[in-house]
Protein backbone atom coordinates (compact mmCIF):
# COMPACT_ATOMS: atom_id res chain seq x y z
CA UNK A 1 0.00 0.00 0.00
CA UNK A 2 1.34 3.36 -0.96
CA UNK A 3 0.13 6.65 0.68
CA UNK A 4 1.77 9.67 -1.07
CA UNK A 5 5.63 8.79 -1.15
CA UNK A 6 5.42 6.04 1.84
CA UNK A 7 4.98 2.65 1.57
CA UNK A 8 3.15 0.66 4.08
CA UNK A 9 4.90 -2.86 4.73
CA UNK A 10 1.29 -5.13 5.46
CA UNK A 11 3.58 -8.17 6.16
CA UNK A 12 5.94 -6.76 8.30
CA UNK A 13 8.87 -7.19 7.05
CA UNK A 14 11.76 -7.91 10.39
CA UNK A 15 15.36 -6.68 10.83
CA UNK A 16 16.75 -10.39 12.06
CA UNK A 17 20.10 -9.92 12.58
CA UNK A 18 22.96 -7.09 12.17
CA UNK A 19 26.47 -6.52 12.47
CA UNK A 20 28.58 -3.17 12.45
CA UNK A 21 32.53 -3.05 11.90
CA UNK A 22 34.30 0.12 12.86
CA UNK A 23 37.95 1.93 12.75
CA UNK A 24 39.86 3.01 15.43
CA UNK A 25 39.11 6.49 15.98
CA UNK A 26 35.39 5.02 16.14
CA UNK A 27 35.91 3.07 18.61
CA UNK A 28 36.88 5.31 21.22
CA UNK A 29 33.07 6.82 20.46
CA UNK A 30 29.79 5.32 21.50
CA UNK A 31 29.79 2.41 18.99
CA UNK A 32 32.94 1.17 20.05
CA UNK A 33 31.61 -1.22 22.39
CA UNK A 34 28.34 -2.11 20.40
CA UNK A 35 29.85 -2.98 17.04
CA UNK A 36 31.06 -6.56 16.49
CA UNK A 37 34.11 -6.26 15.64
CA UNK A 38 36.29 -2.59 16.36
CA UNK A 39 39.71 -2.43 14.49
CA UNK A 40 42.67 -1.20 16.00
CA UNK A 41 44.36 -0.49 12.24
CA UNK A 42 42.26 0.94 9.49
CA UNK A 43 44.51 -0.89 6.77
CA UNK A 44 42.66 -3.67 8.44
CA UNK A 45 45.93 -5.97 7.01
CA UNK A 46 45.46 -4.64 3.70
CA UNK A 47 47.50 -3.00 1.40
CA UNK A 48 45.22 -0.03 0.14
CA UNK A 49 42.50 2.13 2.24
CA UNK A 50 39.83 0.93 -0.40
CA UNK A 51 40.83 -2.79 -0.35
CA UNK A 52 40.36 -2.15 3.56
CA UNK A 53 37.05 -0.80 2.93
CA UNK A 54 36.13 -3.48 0.71
CA UNK A 55 36.92 -6.32 3.59
CA UNK A 56 34.75 -4.29 6.09
CA UNK A 57 32.02 -4.41 4.18
CA UNK A 58 32.71 -7.94 3.57
CA UNK A 59 33.41 -9.01 6.96
CA UNK A 60 29.98 -6.63 8.10
CA UNK A 61 27.99 -9.11 5.35
CA UNK A 62 29.35 -12.02 6.88
CA UNK A 63 29.21 -11.31 10.18
CA UNK A 64 25.64 -10.35 9.57
CA UNK A 65 24.58 -13.57 8.15
CA UNK A 66 26.79 -16.00 10.96
CA UNK A 67 25.21 -14.06 13.63
CA UNK A 68 22.17 -15.29 12.71
CA UNK A 69 23.25 -18.95 12.14
CA UNK A 70 22.70 -19.07 8.52
CA UNK A 71 25.01 -19.35 5.55
CA UNK A 72 25.17 -17.78 2.51
CA UNK A 73 22.75 -19.80 0.61
CA UNK A 74 20.07 -18.45 3.12
CA UNK A 75 20.07 -15.19 1.67
CA UNK A 76 18.45 -14.78 -1.65
CA UNK A 77 19.49 -11.39 -2.52
CA UNK A 78 22.69 -8.75 -1.68
CA UNK A 79 21.79 -4.83 -1.48
CA UNK A 80 24.97 -2.38 -1.63
CA UNK A 81 26.28 0.22 -2.65
CA UNK A 82 29.43 2.82 -1.06
CA UNK A 83 30.94 6.31 -1.91
CA UNK A 84 33.59 4.93 -4.28
CA UNK A 85 33.59 5.21 -7.90
CA UNK A 86 31.81 2.10 -9.74
CA UNK A 87 30.48 1.22 -5.72
CA UNK A 88 33.45 -1.20 -6.08
CA UNK A 89 33.78 -1.83 -2.20
CA UNK A 90 29.87 -3.71 -2.28
CA UNK A 91 30.73 -4.94 -6.06
CA UNK A 92 33.94 -6.47 -5.31
CA UNK A 93 32.89 -7.39 -1.39
CA UNK A 94 29.78 -9.09 -3.80
CA UNK A 95 32.03 -11.62 -5.76
CA UNK A 96 33.11 -13.07 -2.34
CA UNK A 97 29.48 -14.37 -1.76
CA UNK A 98 27.10 -16.98 -3.83
CA UNK A 99 24.37 -14.22 -3.41
CA UNK A 100 22.75 -12.56 -6.31
CA UNK A 101 23.73 -8.89 -6.31
CA UNK A 102 22.32 -5.63 -6.34
CA UNK A 103 24.21 -2.55 -6.51
CA UNK A 104 22.67 0.57 -5.22
CA UNK A 105 24.26 4.42 -4.92
CA UNK A 106 22.46 6.97 -3.20
CA UNK A 107 25.81 7.90 -1.15
CA UNK A 108 25.82 8.20 2.79
CA UNK A 109 21.78 7.53 2.36
CA UNK A 110 22.52 4.06 1.03
CA UNK A 111 22.16 2.39 4.26
CA UNK A 112 18.23 3.47 4.63
CA UNK A 113 17.81 3.09 0.71
CA UNK A 114 18.96 -0.67 0.69
CA UNK A 115 16.65 -1.71 4.17
CA UNK A 116 13.78 -0.10 1.86
CA UNK A 117 14.48 -2.20 -1.10
CA UNK A 118 15.06 -5.11 0.82
CA UNK A 119 12.14 -4.28 3.18
CA UNK A 120 9.62 -4.27 -0.25
CA UNK A 121 11.24 -7.13 -1.77
CA UNK A 122 10.64 -9.73 1.56
CA UNK A 123 6.90 -7.87 2.01
CA UNK A 124 6.22 -8.46 -1.62
CA UNK A 125 7.10 -11.69 -1.08
CA UNK A 126 9.74 -12.11 -4.01
CA UNK A 127 12.94 -12.97 -1.57
CA UNK A 128 12.94 -14.65 1.74
CA UNK A 129 15.83 -12.89 2.90
CA UNK A 130 17.73 -10.16 1.94
CA UNK A 131 21.17 -8.51 3.19
CA UNK A 132 21.18 -4.34 3.27
CA UNK A 133 24.83 -3.10 3.67
CA UNK A 134 27.29 -0.42 2.95
CA UNK A 135 30.74 1.22 4.60
CA UNK A 136 33.00 3.82 3.80
CA UNK A 137 36.67 4.44 4.74
CA UNK A 138 37.97 8.23 6.15
CA UNK A 139 41.16 7.63 3.65
CA UNK A 140 39.18 6.47 0.31
CA UNK A 141 36.79 8.60 0.53
CA UNK A 142 39.30 12.08 0.86
CA UNK A 143 40.51 10.85 -2.38
CA UNK A 144 37.82 9.99 -3.79
CA UNK A 145 35.85 13.60 -2.50
CA UNK A 146 38.45 15.71 -1.75
CA UNK A 147 42.50 15.40 -2.20
CA UNK A 148 44.47 12.21 -1.45
CA UNK A 149 45.73 12.32 2.26
CA UNK A 150 49.41 12.50 0.82
CA UNK A 151 48.36 16.40 0.02
CA UNK A 152 48.45 17.00 3.62
CA UNK A 153 45.17 19.61 3.39
CA UNK A 154 44.09 21.63 5.93
CA UNK A 155 40.48 20.93 6.91
CA UNK A 156 38.15 23.74 7.28
CA UNK A 157 35.77 24.01 10.43
CA UNK A 158 32.97 23.39 8.54
CA UNK A 159 33.95 20.08 7.36
CA UNK A 160 33.19 16.33 9.13
CA UNK A 161 34.91 13.59 9.07
CA UNK A 162 34.19 10.31 7.10
CA UNK A 163 33.57 7.43 9.39
CA UNK A 164 35.53 4.16 8.75
CA UNK A 165 33.24 1.60 9.23
CA UNK A 166 30.73 -0.99 7.53
CA UNK A 167 27.33 -2.11 9.03
CA UNK A 168 24.95 -4.67 7.54
CA UNK A 169 21.56 -5.69 8.50
CA UNK A 170 19.41 -9.00 7.19
CA UNK A 171 15.73 -8.45 6.73
CA UNK A 172 13.84 -11.21 6.65
CA UNK A 173 10.26 -12.56 8.32
CA UNK A 174 10.89 -13.50 11.69
CA UNK A 175 12.67 -10.90 13.99
CA UNK A 176 11.87 -8.47 17.08
CA UNK A 177 12.72 -5.32 15.27
CA UNK A 178 9.85 -4.93 12.60
CA UNK A 179 9.97 -2.29 9.74
CA UNK A 180 6.74 -1.06 9.18
CA UNK A 181 6.63 1.74 6.46
CA UNK A 182 9.30 3.45 4.03
CA UNK A 183 9.03 7.23 2.49
CA UNK A 184 10.91 7.48 -0.61
CA UNK A 185 12.88 10.24 -0.65
CA UNK A 186 13.05 13.45 -3.22
CA UNK A 187 15.72 14.80 -4.48
CA UNK A 188 16.40 18.30 -2.91
CA UNK A 189 18.45 21.14 -4.24
CA UNK A 190 19.38 24.17 -2.18
CA UNK A 191 21.90 25.71 -3.98
CA UNK A 192 24.41 25.20 -1.52
CA UNK A 193 27.63 24.61 -3.34
CA UNK A 194 30.32 24.54 -0.53
CA UNK A 195 31.30 20.80 -0.71
CA UNK A 196 32.67 21.58 2.84
CA UNK A 197 29.21 21.89 4.05
CA UNK A 198 27.48 19.22 3.60
CA UNK A 199 25.19 19.29 6.66
CA UNK A 200 23.95 22.22 5.49
CA UNK A 201 22.97 20.80 2.05
CA UNK A 202 21.90 17.80 2.95
CA UNK A 203 19.44 19.21 6.11
CA UNK A 204 16.86 20.53 3.43
CA UNK A 205 16.43 16.73 1.66
CA UNK A 206 16.18 15.20 5.50
CA UNK A 207 13.23 17.56 6.28
CA UNK A 208 11.51 17.25 3.40
CA UNK A 209 11.37 13.67 3.73
CA UNK A 210 10.73 13.38 7.84
CA UNK A 211 7.40 16.47 7.17
CA UNK A 212 6.68 13.65 4.41
CA UNK A 213 6.89 10.66 6.35
CA UNK A 214 5.27 12.72 9.28
CA UNK A 215 2.39 13.68 6.86
CA UNK A 216 1.67 10.17 4.79
CA UNK A 217 1.20 8.33 8.34
CA UNK A 218 -0.68 10.81 10.12
CA UNK A 219 2.17 10.40 13.16
CA UNK A 220 3.44 13.34 14.95
CA UNK A 221 7.49 13.49 15.84
CA UNK A 222 6.13 12.59 19.60
CA UNK A 223 4.92 9.20 18.51
CA UNK A 224 8.61 8.18 17.61
CA UNK A 225 11.43 7.86 20.41
CA UNK A 226 14.23 8.56 18.42
CA UNK A 227 13.90 10.13 14.61
CA UNK A 228 17.93 9.27 13.71
CA UNK A 229 19.91 11.33 10.59
CA UNK A 230 22.61 10.30 8.51
CA UNK A 231 25.30 12.67 8.27
CA UNK A 232 24.14 16.19 9.63
CA UNK A 233 26.48 17.16 11.64
CA UNK A 234 26.34 19.93 14.54
CA UNK A 235 25.24 22.31 11.80
CA UNK A 236 23.11 20.48 9.51
CA UNK A 237 21.44 19.08 12.87
CA UNK A 238 20.42 23.26 13.86
CA UNK A 239 19.07 23.50 10.39
CA UNK A 240 16.99 20.32 10.01
CA UNK A 241 14.82 21.40 13.55
CA UNK A 242 15.18 24.87 12.29
CA UNK A 243 13.33 23.96 8.69
CA UNK A 244 11.17 20.93 10.13
CA UNK A 245 9.89 23.63 12.98
CA UNK A 246 9.01 26.60 10.63
CA UNK A 247 6.57 24.22 8.57
CA UNK A 248 4.87 23.30 12.29
CA UNK A 249 6.81 20.30 12.77
CA UNK A 250 8.74 19.92 16.14
CA UNK A 251 11.29 17.41 15.98
CA UNK A 252 13.97 19.02 18.21
CA UNK A 253 13.07 16.81 21.48
CA UNK A 254 13.63 13.01 19.48
CA UNK A 255 15.90 14.17 16.88
CA UNK A 256 19.93 12.57 17.12
CA UNK A 257 21.94 12.97 14.24
CA UNK A 258 24.34 9.99 13.81
CA UNK A 259 27.65 12.37 12.88
CA UNK A 260 26.93 14.21 15.74
CA UNK A 261 27.18 11.33 18.39
CA UNK A 262 29.64 9.03 16.52
CA UNK A 263 32.40 10.85 17.88
CA UNK A 264 33.75 11.51 21.74
CA UNK A 265 35.69 14.91 21.09
CA UNK A 266 33.47 17.21 18.72
CA UNK A 267 35.91 19.82 18.87
CA UNK A 268 38.22 17.75 16.62
CA UNK A 269 36.51 16.50 13.70
CA UNK A 270 34.64 20.02 13.54
CA UNK A 271 30.88 19.11 12.70
CA UNK A 272 31.35 15.21 13.20
CA UNK A 273 31.05 12.57 11.52
CA UNK A 274 29.79 11.81 7.88
CA UNK A 275 30.11 9.28 5.06
CA UNK A 276 27.90 5.75 4.41
CA UNK A 277 29.54 4.09 6.67
CA UNK A 278 28.42 6.79 9.58
CA UNK A 279 24.67 5.60 9.72
CA UNK A 280 25.50 2.37 8.81
CA UNK A 281 27.54 1.71 11.71
CA UNK A 282 25.47 3.33 14.30
CA UNK A 283 22.41 2.62 13.11
CA UNK A 284 23.39 -1.45 13.12
CA UNK A 285 25.47 -1.46 16.20
CA UNK A 286 23.85 1.21 18.88
CA UNK A 287 20.43 1.81 17.97
CA UNK A 288 19.39 -1.71 17.09
CA UNK A 289 20.67 -3.09 19.99
CA UNK A 290 19.63 -0.72 22.50
CA UNK A 291 16.02 -1.03 20.19
CA UNK A 292 16.25 -5.27 21.20
CA UNK A 293 17.04 -4.37 24.25
CA UNK A 294 13.79 -2.30 24.22
CA UNK A 295 15.10 0.84 25.18
CA UNK A 296 13.65 2.52 22.06
CA UNK A 297 10.23 1.27 20.58
CA UNK A 298 9.69 3.34 17.56
CA UNK A 299 12.00 4.83 15.87
CA UNK A 300 12.28 6.91 12.48
CA UNK A 301 15.83 6.12 10.19
CA UNK A 302 16.42 8.88 8.22
CA UNK A 303 19.80 8.54 6.05
CA UNK A 304 20.96 11.52 4.36
CA UNK A 305 23.01 11.53 0.68
CA UNK A 306 24.49 13.96 -1.04
CA UNK A 307 24.58 13.29 -4.30
CA UNK A 308 27.48 15.19 -5.80
CA UNK A 309 30.76 14.02 -7.99
CA UNK A 310 33.99 15.79 -8.08
CA UNK A 311 33.19 16.61 -10.90
CA UNK A 312 30.33 18.23 -10.75
CA UNK A 313 31.36 20.61 -7.59
CA UNK A 314 34.44 20.89 -9.68
CA UNK A 315 32.06 22.46 -12.72
CA UNK A 316 30.52 24.70 -10.28
CA UNK A 317 27.47 22.67 -9.94
CA UNK A 318 25.44 22.87 -6.71
CA UNK A 319 24.94 19.74 -4.10
CA UNK A 320 21.63 18.29 -4.64
CA UNK A 321 20.88 15.81 -1.98
CA UNK A 322 18.29 12.81 -0.89
CA UNK A 323 16.95 10.92 2.32
CA UNK A 324 15.06 8.19 2.47
CA UNK A 325 13.40 7.43 5.60
CA UNK A 326 12.90 4.04 7.43
CA UNK A 327 10.16 3.35 10.24
CA UNK A 328 11.24 0.29 12.67
CA UNK A 329 9.03 -0.32 15.74
CA UNK A 330 9.17 -3.51 18.33
CA UNK B 1 79.66 39.84 18.31
CA UNK B 2 75.99 40.69 19.38
CA UNK B 3 75.18 43.08 16.36
CA UNK B 4 75.38 39.89 14.25
CA UNK B 5 73.54 37.92 16.74
CA UNK B 6 70.82 40.56 16.18
CA UNK B 7 70.77 41.10 12.75
CA UNK B 8 70.10 37.45 12.57
CA UNK B 9 67.20 37.49 15.30
CA UNK B 10 65.97 40.36 13.45
CA UNK B 11 65.58 38.28 9.90
CA UNK B 12 64.23 35.41 11.53
CA UNK B 13 61.52 37.53 13.16
CA UNK B 14 61.14 39.26 9.66
CA UNK B 15 60.68 35.73 7.86
CA UNK B 16 58.61 34.70 10.29
CA UNK B 17 55.83 37.59 10.57
CA UNK B 18 55.47 37.86 6.60
CA UNK B 19 55.28 34.13 6.40
CA UNK B 20 53.16 33.61 8.80
CA UNK B 21 51.26 36.87 7.50
CA UNK B 22 50.51 35.23 4.11
CA UNK B 23 49.72 32.00 5.91
CA UNK B 24 46.96 34.19 7.57
CA UNK B 25 45.69 34.83 4.97
CA UNK B 26 45.00 31.41 3.67
CA UNK B 27 44.02 30.31 7.02
CA UNK B 28 41.14 33.00 6.87
CA UNK B 29 40.29 32.19 3.67
CA UNK B 30 39.48 28.51 4.73
CA UNK B 31 37.27 29.31 7.32
CA UNK B 32 35.33 32.22 5.69
CA UNK B 33 34.77 31.61 2.09
CA UNK B 34 34.02 27.94 0.40
CA UNK B 35 36.82 28.10 -1.59
CA UNK B 36 39.11 24.48 -1.85
CA UNK B 37 42.54 24.08 -0.68
CA UNK B 38 43.26 23.69 -4.51
CA UNK B 39 41.52 26.64 -6.23
CA UNK B 40 43.37 28.65 -2.59
CA UNK B 41 46.65 26.79 -4.04
CA UNK B 42 46.57 27.86 -7.30
CA UNK B 43 44.93 32.08 -6.42
CA UNK B 44 48.26 32.25 -4.51
CA UNK B 45 50.38 31.34 -6.77
CA UNK B 46 48.63 33.71 -9.21
CA UNK B 47 48.56 36.51 -6.67
CA UNK B 48 52.59 36.37 -6.35
CA UNK B 49 52.79 36.32 -10.82
CA UNK B 50 50.67 39.44 -10.31
CA UNK B 51 52.23 41.02 -7.42
CA UNK B 52 55.83 40.22 -9.49
CA UNK B 53 54.69 41.88 -12.40
CA UNK B 54 53.73 44.74 -10.68
CA UNK B 55 56.66 45.52 -8.49
CA UNK B 56 54.98 44.84 -5.15
CA UNK B 57 56.65 41.24 -4.51
CA UNK B 58 60.17 42.13 -4.94
CA UNK B 59 60.19 44.39 -1.81
CA UNK B 60 58.31 41.76 0.11
CA UNK B 61 61.51 39.14 -0.44
CA UNK B 62 64.41 41.92 -0.07
CA UNK B 63 62.90 42.49 3.60
CA UNK B 64 61.81 38.91 4.82
CA UNK B 65 63.63 36.68 2.14
CA UNK B 66 62.41 33.35 2.62
CA UNK B 67 59.25 34.09 4.45
CA UNK B 68 58.24 35.03 1.33
CA UNK B 69 59.88 32.62 -0.87
CA UNK B 70 58.94 29.43 0.67
CA UNK B 71 55.13 29.70 0.44
CA UNK B 72 53.72 28.77 -2.84
CA UNK B 73 53.36 32.71 -3.48
CA UNK B 74 57.19 32.45 -3.90
CA UNK B 75 56.73 29.90 -6.60
CA UNK B 76 54.65 32.38 -8.48
CA UNK B 77 57.44 35.18 -8.08
CA UNK B 78 59.77 32.61 -8.92
CA UNK B 79 58.12 32.06 -12.48
CA UNK B 80 57.19 36.09 -12.99
CA UNK B 81 61.05 37.03 -12.46
CA UNK B 82 62.38 33.91 -14.66
CA UNK B 83 59.99 35.26 -17.12
CA UNK B 84 61.20 39.11 -17.15
CA UNK B 85 64.61 38.26 -16.45
CA UNK B 86 64.44 36.46 -19.86
CA UNK B 87 62.30 38.97 -21.31
CA UNK B 88 65.70 41.12 -21.51
CA UNK B 89 67.40 39.00 -23.60
CA UNK B 90 64.09 38.73 -26.04
CA UNK B 91 60.76 36.82 -26.45
CA UNK B 92 61.81 33.38 -27.01
CA UNK B 93 63.69 33.30 -23.77
CA UNK B 94 60.62 35.29 -21.69
CA UNK B 95 58.59 32.05 -22.36
CA UNK B 96 61.60 29.60 -21.33
CA UNK B 97 62.81 31.93 -18.60
CA UNK B 98 59.85 31.85 -16.17
CA UNK B 99 60.29 27.34 -16.13
CA UNK B 100 64.39 27.75 -16.34
CA UNK B 101 63.76 29.54 -13.30
CA UNK B 102 61.30 27.44 -11.52
CA UNK B 103 63.28 24.13 -12.64
CA UNK B 104 65.71 23.17 -9.29
CA UNK B 105 62.48 23.23 -7.21
CA UNK B 106 60.23 21.43 -9.22
CA UNK B 107 62.85 18.59 -9.78
CA UNK B 108 64.17 18.92 -5.96
CA UNK B 109 59.99 18.56 -5.30
CA UNK B 110 59.67 15.48 -7.49
CA UNK B 111 63.19 13.83 -6.61
CA UNK B 112 62.07 14.35 -2.26
CA UNK B 113 58.93 12.58 -3.01
CA UNK B 114 60.20 10.10 -4.91
CA UNK B 115 62.41 9.40 -2.09
CA UNK B 116 59.97 9.64 0.73
CA UNK B 117 57.35 7.36 -0.95
CA UNK B 118 60.01 4.82 -0.97
CA UNK B 119 60.95 5.46 2.75
CA UNK B 120 57.34 6.02 3.90
CA UNK B 121 54.10 5.08 3.93
CA UNK B 122 50.72 7.54 4.20
CA UNK B 123 48.33 6.26 6.92
CA UNK B 124 45.20 8.09 8.24
CA UNK B 125 45.75 10.93 10.81
CA UNK B 126 44.08 11.22 14.14
CA UNK B 127 42.45 14.08 13.43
Amino acid sequence: MKKGNTVFFKNKPCIESFSAVCGSKEKEGIIGQYADIALDDDMYGESTYEKAECKMLTTAILQCIEKRGMTEKDVDVLISGDLLNQIISASFAARDYDIPFLGVYSACSTMSESIMLGAMLVNAGYVKRAVAATGSHFASAERQYRYPLELGCTRPPQSQWTVTGAGSCMIGKSGKIKIVSATMGKVCDFGVTDVNNMGAAMAPAAADSIMQHLKDTGTQSDDYDMILTGDLGALGSRIVKDLCWEKGFDISKVHVDCGEIIYKVVENEFQGGSGAGCSATVLNSYVLTKMQAGLYKRILFAATGALLSTVSSGQGESIPCISHVVEMEL
Amino acid sequence: MGQEILIIALAYLKAFAVGGGICLIAQLIINFTDLTAGKILVYFMLAGVVLTAIGLYQPLVDFAGAGATVPISGFGYLLANGAMRGAEKGLFYAVTGALSAASAGVTAAVVFAFIMSLIFKSRTKRS
